[in-house]
This record gives C-alpha cells, structure tokens and sequence, in this order.
C-alpha cells in the first residue's frame, strides 16, 4: 500500500465534433501506479492523453470507466488535493494580484494557519527566486517569472505529491536547471513526483521510473534503467521506436 | 466558508482594481453634484426631480458594475485557464461559484454604500433633513434585487460561453422584468388557451425585480415599507438567489474542463 497515485483501467472518451463520429478515444484501459518517493515521467507524443490524464487525476474531466486515487482517495473528492500541489503546463494566473497576495490566496485554500502562512510564502518565494518581485502585479512579470509564480503557488501546501504539466516548456536553460533542482530537491525529501515532458534528456537524468503513453494506451512502462538495458538504446530512441516513428 | 470567502476576497479586489467601477462612481458623482448645486425655475421642489434622475443613474451604474463583474467570472477563469490551478486545489466547484456570487454581492453592496452616500449628501444639503428609514430600505432592496441579478448571470455565465452577450441578455432581461415584468397578468387577460397559461407561467416565474425598485420612497420621503413586507421582499430576493446559484452549482458540477 505504498502508492501514492494509482490508476487503475481508466478510459476517457470526448463527444467528438467530426462529422459521423460521436465519441473520440482519449485514453483507453490505462492502469499505472507511482509509489511515494518516487519521480514518475509521463511521455508521449502531443495528442497521446498525458494531459487528459492528468485532467482526470486533478478532477477537472471525468473518466468514462476506470478509477483513478490519489493516496487513496478517489480524486473526484476534494480532500484528494490537500496534499498535492500542480503546475499547469501554460500558466496563467490572476494578473491583477501580486505574487505574494497570489500566493496568500492558495495558501487560505489548503487552510494553512495563519501564522505558518506567512512563513511558507517568504520560503517558497525565496526558493523560486521572487522575493524582491512579490510585491509587483504579477501581470509585469516575465514569463520565466510567471512560471516560476506557478511552482511557487504548486509548493505552497508543502505537498505530497506534485503534478507537473510539462514544467520546462518555455523556460530558458536557467529556469530548466532551476525547475530539475526542485525536483531533484523534493525527491532527496522523499516527496512524489508525477511529470509530464518532452524533454527526454531531462526525463532521463531526473526519472526513477517513466511510461510511454500513444493514441492513449499505455505502450511502456519500466524503471528508466531497465528499459534503457532491455532495449539497449537511450530513451529518446526507445521513444521514436515505441511511438512508430520512422526517419523520412 | 473558508473558501468561499477567500475567492469572494478575490472577486472584490479584482473589482476595486479595474477602472470600470471608478468611471461609474466618477460619473454619477459629477452628475449628481451639478445637479444638486442648480437651481431651475427657482422652484423649491425641483429637489425632487434632481433626486430620481440621479437615483436612476445609481441604478443603471449599479446594474452595469453587477452584470458586467459577474458575467465575466466564470469565462475569464477559463479563458484563461486560472481556473486549473484553482480548481487544482481543495476547493469543490460549489465553493468556487458561491464565493463568485457572494464576491460580486458584497463588491456591487460597497459600490452602493458609496453611491448613496454621495447622493444622501448631497440632497440632505439641499433639503436639511436626512430619512435614515427611506433611504436604509431604498439602497438594501436595491442590493437584494442585485442579489437576484447576479445570480442569473453566474447561470447565464455557464450557459452562454462569451461574457458580452451573457451580459447582454441579463441587461435585456432585467430591463424588460423591470418595465413590463408587472403587467404581464394584464396582458395575460387579454388572452386565451395556450397563449394566456404561457403569459401567466411566465409572470408567476420571472423574479419580479420591480417590487424592490423603492426610489419612491426617497424621492418623495413617504413613510417606510412596514417590516413584514420588507422581510418578504427580502426572503423573495434570497430564495431566487439561491434558486440561481443553486442552479449554476447544479450545470457546473459535472462539466469537464479542457
């Protein structure tokens, strides 16, 4: 019972808007688990059902069948995302606040104690480098400031477990190096991480374990380790083999 | 509670922080303090006149600030898509539309303390007497009725996806309650079979918005509303509220988000 995230024949369906198709597969008979401690990558090419997944993991889309848990709980319960923190893969948020009024927010939505509030956004935003900026609106900010707004407000609760949408996108090699720290940071604290990327050099030097999702099943799953001795070859190459792709 | 009021905080403060409610305040400032400092025709009661043309201004400033704040909410959240990291965080979905409603409620309720205030200034220097009553029951069913209003917008705003034309349609709703919402029994009268049941369905459903419309009683300083009926207009207004908000929970509860 060491899961920390468990997923378990989970199958998503949209009402599709093509002509004569009602319904469009997003993910089909998915069935994985991440243990605590770990940092679980989640690949797969654009359009595969990283980002449903995630959707129904946060409870913004239901799934058709399935069940999805996060320490247990099903995640359409809201305490399910008391310990989890998430940073979207695009972040936006509310621009007329300031980075610390942002966070004091969120901090008053996980119930965190007054007096631990204040405590908790000076460390956060010292951790993401945004101290002499946390009483600016956040619609000044740059956008390598604003992603880090974002994994500032993920880490506000202290969290279990986060969930990250392709936390890199967009980022310049300082931010990249800044966001693997904080992974490799929460994973030395013996904290879950569950990410999305494109990056598979990133993905190979900061993952325990990782799966490869296409046309929404499930195609491998492994510690990056073994799958890169079974199949001897790196994960970008395992990636381009598992998803079919073949060189023009 | 906790997290209703902690995005009602957030409602508020985005409201203060944009210009619209400035320009309103500033404009029916400026009206009504040229209005108030003119005398026409050296009649003494031309108080009177001055005092329902800006107790309209108040009304339409205030419908506007109402209907505009909360018909962008919910598609503003997801437009741009704040709503995942919020959503992201222990907050049920019910939470997120109340603290909506009740942020948007107590914002347009500040905005109307300002605006009466400024007006019961300004009239009480011209007429040397201040009805606390009068204008006490004038400016809180004036907030109830907006109570109502809101609601139906945070619905609408779920139904119809573009801020402008769920606003648009409230703006038409409540006008059309508001002038002709009373007669519609009338009209019924003049019908019959399907079309009179359809007119009397129609005038027993709709909010009647116009019984909180009480600027008479500033206007001309009658005698206050006796409190039974004030207590009813008021539970009126909060039962519609909550049929509304209750409504929006109800459509939003289920609805993916992607």
């Amino acid at each position: 019972m060491n899961a920390v995230l468990k997923i378990e024949n989970l199958r998503v369906e949209y009402r599709s808007k093509e002509v004569g198709q009602r319904t469009k597969l997003a993910v089909n008979g998915l069935t994985l688990s991440v243990s605590r401690g770990e940092v679980f990558g989640f690949l797969g090419p654009n359009g595969a059902g990283k980002t449903t997944t995630m959707n129904v993991l946060l409870g913004f889309v239901n799934a058709t069948s399935g069940t999805a848990r996060i320490f247990g709980v099903d995640v359409r319960e809201t305490i399910a995302r008391q310990r989890l923190g998430y940073l979207p893969e695009l972040t936006y948020y509310y621009k007329f606040l300031t980075a610390e009024e942002l966070l004091r927010f969120y901090a008053k939505l996980f119930r965190i104690p007054k007096a631990e509030r204040e405590a908790r956004i000076d460390s956060v935003l010292k951790l993401v480098e945004l101290e002499a900026a946390r009483k600016r609106p956040i619609k000044t900010y740059s956008k390598g400031m604003q992603q880090r707004v974002g994994l500032a407000q993920a880490l506000i609760n202290n969290p279990d477990l986060l969930i990250l949408d392709e936390p890199t996108s967009g980022l310049d090699p300082i931010g990249r190096m800044k966001v693997r720290e904080i992974i490799q940071r929460l994973k030395g604290e013996g904290r879950t991480v569950f990410f999305s990327s494109h990056e598979l050099g990133e993905v190979e030097t900061v993952c325990d374990r990782v799966a490869i999702l296409h046309q929404g099943e499930l195609k491998v799953e492994g510690s990056v380790d073994d799958l890169i001795h079974q199949h001897q070859c790196n994960l970008e190459q395992l990636f381009l083999k598992v998803i079919g792709y073949r060189a023009v | 509670m906790n997290n209703v009021f902690a995005v009602a905080g957030i409602v508020i403060k985005e409201m203060y922080r944009r210009k619209d409610f400035y320009v309103l305040l500033i404009l029916t400032v400026l009206i009504t303090g040229v209005m108030g400092s003119v005398t026409f025709f050296n009649d003494d009661k031309i108080v009177r006149y001055l005092k329902e043309l800006c107790l309209l201004l108040i009304w339409i400033s205030s419908l506007v600030i109402a209907i505009t704040t909360i018909a962008r909410q919910m598609p503003s959240e997801r437009e741009n898509r704040t709503i995942f990291p919020l959503l992201a965080k222990p907050i049920s979905r019910g939470e997120l539309l109340i603290g909506k409603f009740l942020g948007c409620w107590l914002a347009c309720g500040i905005a109307l303390v300002c605006f009466y205030s400024f007006f019961a200034a300004i009239t009480v220097s011209r007429e040397h007497h201040f009805y606390f009553l009068n204008y006490f029951q004038a400016a809180t069913l004036h907030w109830f009725m907006l109570g109502i209003l809101i609601g139906m917008a945070l619905l609408g705003s779920l139904v119809f996806a573009a801020p402008s034309s769920n606003a648009t349609i409230c703006f038409v709703v409540a006008t059309a309650i508001l002038l002709v919402g009373r007669h519609l029994n009338q009209v019924a009268l003049s019908m019959r079979g399907g079309q009179q049941a359809f007119i009397y369905g129609l005038y027993y459903a709709i909010p009647h918005l116009e019984i909180f419309d009480v600027r008479d009683l500033i206007i001309h300083n009658w005698s206050i509303i006796a409190w039974p009926y004030y207590g009813a207009a008021v539970l009126y207004a909060l039962i519609y509220g909550a049929f509304f908000v209750a409504g929006a929970c109800l459509l939003f509860r289920r609805k993916a988000l992607n």
